[in-house]
């Protein structure tokens, strides 16, 4: 049994003011169980009656050792761990690992499997989005939006269903391609949500954009600057809403981004409204390139056929002897990757997301690391909320759009 | 490699007596220690790796020459370069200067990689736990820190193992 040790004040003396030991600010302890902290986030503030003057965030209450347990796993394996890290961008957090594993092995990927991969991270996008836009308003008080934005996110989530048996942990990106093929089904419902949704985002703007309510909440509170963004390392909505048109899908495209015709929207004050307007953009660009991969999305394999990597379809394994061998090598002992290390990066719908990635000529990964978007926009979190109101903290969390699993890991 | 990338490759072998390497179109760059403040500054000032993407490590135990490598990678949006920066360090509880002063997104990360790995930055501002417990003992990611388990009990020897299990008891 270890006995728990207390924290005392004096061991964070270096992160509040010489007025918190003489008693004259407040320290207020902030979650992690307070509803609003999105998940369980813990912050520290130092307090001025109401005005925020030192916030010390403590994170570390969703840690799972996700990276650890990973190396005790082959690459096919440790994928679906990957999952459960953004919970809310699990498409995307399968690509960014299948992308690193490509790259260290070598593997090409079918292009109607880029397409299927494109379709599906983009409406993770908006579904993430759309989860963000209910949340955060939640936040500000404002419950209809919420039921709204569910409303559409399950359609969403119903065609996760249905290409992977999954609504949120699908894992059905695979190195190589994806998992198999989508249904009949699949197309005439992502049709219809790249029909319905340009309308309900004007739908969700009618309530918010011009809204007093709203306005006077979001602008100009929670301001960060472009050259601060970058010293930080803040990515995705926080520095495209300071005026900075950073995209990784436009910078280094990956999984084809550079033959999709969109836009990156920016928006010029920094404030919480800023990053408002760039994601609900976000949202009417990814029903642009769903649409354009709907239109464009070609027949053929969804999975490489180098059966070295790839285990082969059950249909071979029936008549052919090589392909049972390759099937029982590639689920009993996996595949080997050189003794190299490479970094993959995408664009997650909160900002970088990246996997260092290092073989040691084994079938296991030898170190994984998930660069998380959540993590490191956190770190702006004193920056944000110095000299605000305590209400206005709860709509700063929101508005970096957190989720932490991410950024405990 | 893109040819601005290529240019500073060449000049920070120069100038710091770097080993580069590529794999993948990723490039790496073999930076001794005692240059590690210069060279970063240097990278951002002159270069404009104006981004920190990620500071992390890896762990070679039971090789003690050298037992870690820390690993950088920095981002250059004005020539949309990524460049990985490996630092080897020598023993168990290594020691290496911050580069939180150049980069202050670095402050977490070093955390982290403190937290998980135990490589002391020097001069960091705020070196504390940041994922595991205030209390934890060890570095959860380094090689020889075992993965953990639970053990299974049987009716044989199910007071046994209870009595190891770290839980309040009655």
């Amino acid at each position: 049994m270890t006995n728990i040790r207390e924290v005392t004040v004096d061991e964070l003396r270096h992160l509040v003011s010489d007025r918190a030991m003489t008693g004259e600010t407040m320290l207020l302890n902030m979650g992690p169980q307070h509803p609003s902290t999105h998940g369980v986030l813990r912050l520290l503030l130092e307090l001025d009656g109401e005005i925020v003057v030192n916030c010390i965030p403590d994170i570390g209450f969703l840690h799972t050792g996700v990276e650890k347990n990973m190396e005790a796993k082959t690459y096919q394996k440790a994928e679906v761990m990957t999952d459960r890290l953004d919970y809310m961008n699990s498409v995307g957090n399968n690509l960014v690992y299948c992308l690193a594993v490509e790259k260290l092995v070598g593997l090409d990927v079918p292009v109607r499997a880029q397409v299927l991969r494109v379709i599906l991270t983009e409406l993770q996008r908006i579904s993430s989005h759309l989860l963000w836009l209910g949340t955060s308003c939640l936040d500000l008080a404002a419950m209809s939006v919420f039921l709204y934005a569910m409303r559409e996110r399950e359609m969403i989530l119903g065609v996760m269903e249905m290409v992977s048996g999954q609504r949120m942990m699908t894992t059905y990106i695979r190195p190589g391609g994806v998992w198999r093929d989508v249904p009949p089904e699949f197309v005439p419902a992502v049709q219809e949500i790249v029909n319905v949704m340009p309308g309900r985002i004007a739908e969700y703007e009618s309530m918010l954009t011009q809204n007093m309510l709203f306005t006077e909440r979001t602008q100009g509170i929670g301001v960060i600057s472009a050259e601060d963004c970058a010293r930080y390392g803040l990515s995705g909505p926080v520095i495209r809403g300071a005026g900075v048109a950073f995209d990784l899908r436009k910078a280094r495209p990956y999984s084809g981004y550079e033959q999709y015709d969109f836009e990156v929207p920016t928006y010029d004050t920094g404030d919480i409204f800023g990053r408002y307007m760039v994601r609900m953009e976000e949202m009417r660009q990814s029903v642009r390139i769903v649409r354009q991969a709907l239109s464009r999305l070609p027949a053929g394999p969804v999975l490489s056929d180098n059966r070295k990597f790839v285990p082969p379809p059950r249909s071979e394994i029936g008549v052919s002897m090589e392909a049972l061998i390759h099937h029982f090598k590639l689920w009993t002992e996996g595949f080997n990757a050189p003794r190299e290390s490479v970094f993959a990066t995408t664009e997650s719908p909160r900002g970088i997301l990246g996997v260092f990635l290092e073989g040691d000529g084994g079938p296991k990964p030898y170190r994984v690391h998930y660069v998380t978007p959540s993590f490191v926009n956190l770190q702006s979190m004193p920056l944000l909320t110095r000299q605000h109101f305590v209400a206005d903290v709860v709509g700063i969390i929101g508005s970096i759009d957190i989720v932490l699993g991410d950024a405990d890991r | 490699m893109s040819e601005t990338l290529e240019q500073i490759v060449k000049d920070m072998k120069e100038r710091f007596a770097v080993e580069s390497s590529e794999y993948a179109g990723d490039t790496t760059l073999l930076l001794s220690p005692e240059y590690l403040q210069v060279a970063f500054q240097t990278l951002r000032d002159e270069y404009h790796f104006n981004m920190i993407v990620d500071v992390t490590a890896v762990d070679y135990w039971p090789q003690q020459e050298p037992r870690f490598h820390v690993v950088y990678h920095i981002y250059s949006m004005l020539n949309n370069d990524i460049l990985r920066v490996r630092v080897p360090l020598n023993g168990n509880g290594p020691h290496l200067p911050t580069i939180e002063k150049i980069y202050p997104g670095a402050n977490w990360k070093e955390r982290e990689v403190w937290d998980l790995f135990g490589i002391t930055f020097d001069g960091h501002s705020d070196l504390r736990r940041i994922v595991m417990p205030y209390d934890w003992q060890g570095h959860p990611l380094r090689k020889d820190y075992p993965l953990g388990y639970e053990e299974v009990q049987f009716t044989f020897n199910a007071a046994e193992i209870d009595k190891r299990k770290p839980y309040a008891k009655d």
